[in-house]
């Protein structure tokens, strides 16, 4: 195994047991603190996988502005989520649990029978600069639709936030 | 040469499954939205591989739009939980059953 690959697996294992900790919080600023730490993994994984851009923005969206609104949501809610067990634990964890594992194990059978996973990948970059001629020249459409959802769930956000109060 | 493909597709399954538990299991609207957050970052990271296996950089632009998407979602679904916590002072998904017969 090569340098890259035992990395990819530390990474990925740091991934999945931060994300298992996340899921199963009951404090809700505990579970996004572990959901940063998955993040910043994931980030990693990016990196490792050529994609240093999206490294950058995956910390500074995911970990930084998505997170950052976890829990500000979650303190100014003042929720802290430590009521007492509930009773419905095995009725609402059973049939998730089981589906997910239903699930997993098909997908991971498929994916091991299939013979074009096989080979390792290269290490590659894209440099961020050729990533941004790629993506202004293919897909200039597709960036400002998005543009204009981020605008929409902008006004969206305001008009539900916007308090009882009396009209300006 | 890092890992088969296989692998990190396996990763991003595992990842997208717990995500998919958490939305599912979870009664606390803010962790269902955590569990989306986390099934939308699973298939970021298949993308990102999808695009170093066949060197093709279109993976790599659909997570930018993945991204997007995220953000949107999540500020929507905040505002949403924010607005609902104030009328019914709870954001447990079981106290909303208005329309249950």
């Amino acid at each position: 195994m090569t340098l890259c690959g035992a990395l990819f697996y530390l990474l990925g294992g740091i991934t999945v047991l931060a994300t298992v900790l996340a899921v199963t919080r009951r404090n809700l600023v505990h579970a996004v603190v572990y959901l940063t730490i998955s993040f910043f993994a994931t980030a990693a994984l990016f990196y490792l996988l050529g994609a240093p851009f999206l490294a950058a923005l995956e910390v500074i969206i995911y970990a930084g502005a998505i997170m950052v609104l976890f829990l500000f949501i979650v303190m100014m809610l003042q929720l802290e989520g430590v009521r007492k067990a509930p009773a419905a634990l095995l009725r609402q964890w059973l049939p998730g649990v089981l589906l997910g594992a239903v699930t997993l194990a098909v997908t991971v059978a498929v994916l091991l029978s299939v013979p074009g996973g096989r080979p390792g990948l290269a290490t590659a970059m894209a440099a961020p600069r050729q990533f941004g001629r790629v993506l202004f020249e293919q897909y200039w459409l597709p960036v400002e639709i998005a543009s204009f959802l981020l605008l929409v769930a902008l006004v969206g956000a305001l008009y539900l936030g916007r308090g009882e109060g009396p009209r300006p | 040469m890092i890992v088969p493909y296989s692998h990190v597709l396996i990763l991003a399954g595992l990842l997208f499954v717990l995500g998919a538990v958490c939305a599912a299991a979870r009664r606390n609207l803010i962790m269902i939205l955590i569990g989306v957050e986390i099934m939308l970052n699973a298939a970021g990271l298949a993308l990102v591989g999808a695009s170093l296996r066949w060197h093709e950089l279109s993976g790599q632009a659909f997570v930018i739009f993945i991204m997007a998407v995220a953000a949107a979602e999540v500020s929507v679904g905040l505002a949403l939980i924010v607005h609902c916590q104030r009328r019914t002072a709870s954001v447990d998904a079981n106290s909303y059953d208005l329309m249950k017969g």
